[in-house]
């Protein structure tokens, strides 16, 4: 693979350096032998998809998690992260996506939380809390009160206040988790002149960011994860935009899709102009009859907020839905489970599974209206109903009675999705099917979701997994920031165009 | 395997129970007596009926402190309709009863449905107005045994094969609360909108109105209570039951009947209420002062909490659920 050699350019010694590091979960290898250094001065980009390691990276270097392999090493010297508090007393700091402050504390208070200066009594000593919190914010160009309340500020000074936050900590590695994208550009580019500030002041920097046009503005250096492996890195310079998608999506093994050509039917679904106040906007699309309809896009880009009022748990602003041609309204989640639409969630604990409860009142509870009469439940046809999608699934279970809160993942998910095809839906909306899972069994959900629409039922995936959308889509709504960034027929796919759409490089 | 576990649950109250009975009557000879059982049994019945609706609420997520304001309301009422109109007969005033308990428990479901105001908010101002209430529809005066009629007092104290109808009452109350618990709609929708409020959604259930409906019931209840404790005691003054919410609550937390909601049963609210009953009949016959009782009582629902809390630890597992995060919870717990 494309493995530049991490020492080429790099004089210097790094002011941090991983080697090796791996770490799993249950079922998922999240890194897997990962080297990645960051240099005084010099602002590294990380770049991949969802579901890389970005995240878990983070989480190792800021002490969070702890990993299974490998060695971090600061000047040279091998550390331990043992817990967040070794990470910032080792001068790592970082800044996330959404900013982790106080709402209702002051600007000083936000960014002294924990180590504010003490008098000789041991009393805070406000004085000098406000003094220091007004000289880091003039060191950032900022005028900020620091007596603000933190609420009273917009979301580009909130972050001004976490990277003072960081700063008051002496921290000399500062790590930014996608910083830019709750912000205007004017914002991003007043971020900017502060990360160019750091690197004047020899901190060195890891920028995470899905936006090509920043990483070439800001870093020095680049370093692309995919699937959890360092596929690449070195000097930003003279490295094109192509190479980088390349290295972000180029997968060796194609895994085999068990995607079965269906001839599409009539439109079962058309959805037109919907918009949501906060979420999303204009997004139209017609769903065919055992179509596999794929929804692509960055998290946060809106794809799971659609899907949530098509089936009634958010209500749109405007646009409308027609079912078989028919004018739908939906109110209510009860609304689209009689229309024959359903939703399987991404979070799976969260919003699919009522854990303390026995698997076959799961199963049957979406399904109660059917099975009950007169608002009497009638327990033979709960457990007839469950035990013909506990068949259907191979639920592995000593009882249907036993809670679905004692078994395993792949268990639960079968009782999850068995409880929505009880439903006998038309539509299934399917929110990461896969995610979380293992190779193995990823395989068996795609077969199953082949034999769904070729049942007939038409099928909503949304997903970040590009090689699941490419595999198993017949068309592919791409999602960018709420709006949408087009629709693909299938043989138009490819890893590159819906990147590129996603990322808004187009 | 939980239901095992509650099963076993149960059966340890039970069992402590039966001990609590058998060391009594060791020292007190007779009062293991069916007719003293009898006896603990029916002044538990008023306890075990407000338990039932306390544990409804619980179920879903929320807490009801506004049940004994609402006895004491309700009763002020019916004793003064008693009073006014002799002549007027039981079942209607118990038909009343059991409507204004409704209202009352349906004007806090309208809070915390509609509004989205927290229960525990919504019913300790509801406490304090309702009670208020009964102030102002009395005067602060009292109704007394001698205004009341004979029927009004009398009718709960009829014997039925040793057990007077009071007792009756709450029997055939478990036996409602039991088929609505385990056997309709509404029952599943109260698990299920405590045990997981947005898979509950997700589902198709109106979570809000499924606590509405939970209220309700529990005011209901808590109205026939108000008849029930009027006649028992033969008296309806502005205090009555007061504080006696927290007995209610008291008796779900040793039952069994998580505060979290989604998890619990009317057979454990039922020995929750006996095993206060039992410990309040029985203390005073061993020569145990009231102060002792209510430490007593205090340090068996701490124990209680104690003791559900680990149970729920130890099966409370999402296996989906991010690692890092449980991680990160065990090492803060």
């Amino acid at each position: 693979m494309n493995k530049i050699a991490l020492s080429e350019p790099l004089s210097e010694t790094p002011l941090l350096e991983m080697r090796g590091i791996s770490k799993s979960f249950p079922g998922v290898k999240a890194l897997n032998d990962v080297n990645i250094a960051l240099f005084p001065g010099m602002v590294t980009a990380l770049i991949g998809e969802n579901g890389a390691g970005k995240s878990t990276l983070v989480k190792i270097l800021t002490g969070i998690y702890q990993s299974d392999e490998g060695e971090i090493h600061v000047d040279g010297e091998p550390v331990a992260f043992a817990n967040a508090q070794d990470a910032i007393d080792f001068g790592v700091t970082a800044i996330h996506q959404e900013t982790v402050l106080f709402d209702e504390l002051s600007v000083a208070e936000n960014i002294f939380l924990g180590h504010a200066p003490k008098t000789r009594l041991g009393f805070v000593n406000w004085k000098a809390v406000n003094a220091r919190a007004l000289a880091l914010l003039h060191s950032l160009e900022s005028n900020i009160d620091p007596r603000t309340r933190l609420k009273d500020l917009s979301i580009a000074q909130r972050h001004l206040v976490a990277i003072a936050r960081a700063l008051s900590v002496d921290a000399r590695i500062v790590i930014m988790d996608e910083p830019t994208a709750a912000l205007s550009r004017k914002e991003v580019d007043d971020l900017f002149q502060i990360v160019k500030r750091l690197k004047a002041q020899g901190k060195a920097v890891l920028f995470i960011s899905h936006k090509f046009d920043e990483v070439y503005e800001i870093a020095d250096h680049y370093a692309v994860f995919r699937d959890g492996k360092a596929v690449g890195s070195g000097v930003l310079a003279g490295v094109g935009q192509d190479e980088i998608v390349k290295l972000m999506v180029g997968r060796s093994i194609e895994h085999a899709f068990p995607k079965v050509e269906i001839p599409l039917g009539e439109t079962v679904l058309s959805v037109d102009n919907y918009s949501h106040p906060t979420e999303f906007r204009h997004i139209s699309f017609a769903l065919k009859k055992g179509e596999i309809f794929g929804i692509y896009g960055l998290v946060g880009a809106g794809r799971s907020e659609i899907c949530q009022s098509l089936f009634g748990v958010t209500r749109p602003s405007s646009g409308s839905l027609k079912l078989n041609g028919k004018e739908l309204v939906i109110h209510s989640p009860a609304d689209a489970i009689k229309a024959g639409i359903v939703y399987v969630p991404e979070e799976r604990g969260r919003h699919g599974a009522v854990l303390q409860l026995p698997i076959y009142q799961n199963i049957s509870l979406p399904s109660l209206t059917r099975t009950s009469r007169s608002g009497f439940l009638r327990a033979a046809e709960e457990f007839a109903l469950a035990r013909k999608y506990a068949e259907r699934f191979d639920l592995r279970a000593a009882a249907l009675s036993i809670p679905v809160g004692n078994l395993s993942g792949g268990n639960q998910q079968k009782v999850v999705i068995g409880k929505w095809l009880a439903t006998h839906p038309k539509i299934l909306i399917l929110d990461e099917p896969t995610k979380g899972i293992d190779i193995g069994s990823k395989a068996a959900v795609h077969a199953f979701i082949s034999e769904l629409a070729g049942e007939g039922l038409s099928i909503i995936m949304v997903s970040s997994e590009l090689p699941e959308i490419l595999g198993m889509s017949d068309r592919v709504l791409v999602m960018r920031e709420g709006l949408s960034a087009g629709v693909y027929e299938r043989d138009h796919l490819s890893a590159e165009t819906l990147v590129r759409a996603a990322t808004g490089n187009a | 395997m939980i239901k095992q576990l509650f099963k076993f649950r149960e059966m340890l109250l039970v069992v402590i129970i039966a001990m609590l009975l058998a060391v009594f009557s060791a020292r007190s000879p007779g009062f293991a007596k069916p007719g003293n059982l009898a006896n603990i049994f029916n002044d538990t019945s008023i306890l075990i009926i407000l338990a039932l609706g306390q544990m409804t609420v619980i179920l879903t997520k929320s807490i009801d402190l506004s049940v004994a304001a609402n006895v004491a309301f309700t009763g002020m009422a019916i004793g003064m309709l008693n009073a006014a109109y002799p002549a007027m007969p039981l079942a209607l005033i118990i038909l009343i009863a059991l409507g204004t308990g409704a209202v009352l428990g349906a004007i806090n479901g309208l809070f915390v449905w509609k509004l989205n105001i927290p229960s525990i908010v919504v019913t300790l101002g509801t406490l304090t107005i309702y009670r208020g209430m009964a102030f102002v529809l009395s005067g602060g005066a009292w109704v007394n045994a001698h205004q009341m009629t004979a029927p009004f007092l009398q009718t709960p104290r009829q014997l039925f094969f040793g057990l007077p109808l009071l007792g009756w009452t709450a029997i055939v109350i478990v036996a409602i609360m039991y088929v609505v618990m385990s056997r309709t709609f509404l029952g599943r929708a109260i698990y299920a909108s405590g045990g997981n409020p947005t898979a509950a959604v997700y589902a198709g259930i109106d979570v809000g109105r499924t606590r509405f409906y939970a209220f309700v019931i529990s005011g209901t209840l808590a109205g026939l209570c108000g008849y029930l404790w009027v006649s028992r005691y033969a008296v309806a003054y502005v205090d009555i039951a007061a504080g006696f919410e927290l007995d209610t609550v008291a008796a779900c937390v040793i039952g069994g009947i998580s505060t979290l909601g989604g998890i619990g049963s009317v057979a454990g609210a039922v020995l929750g209420s006996l095993f206060l009953g039992v410990i309040k009949n029985a203390l005073p016959v061993i020569n145990i002062s009231p102060f002792s009782q209510m430490a007593i009582s205090g340090s068996v629902i701490i124990a209680a909490v104690i003791f559900n809390a680990r149970q729920e630890r130890r099966r409370g597992r999402i296996i989906l659920r991010d690692r890092g995060a449980s991680e990160q919870i065990e090492v803060t717990a």
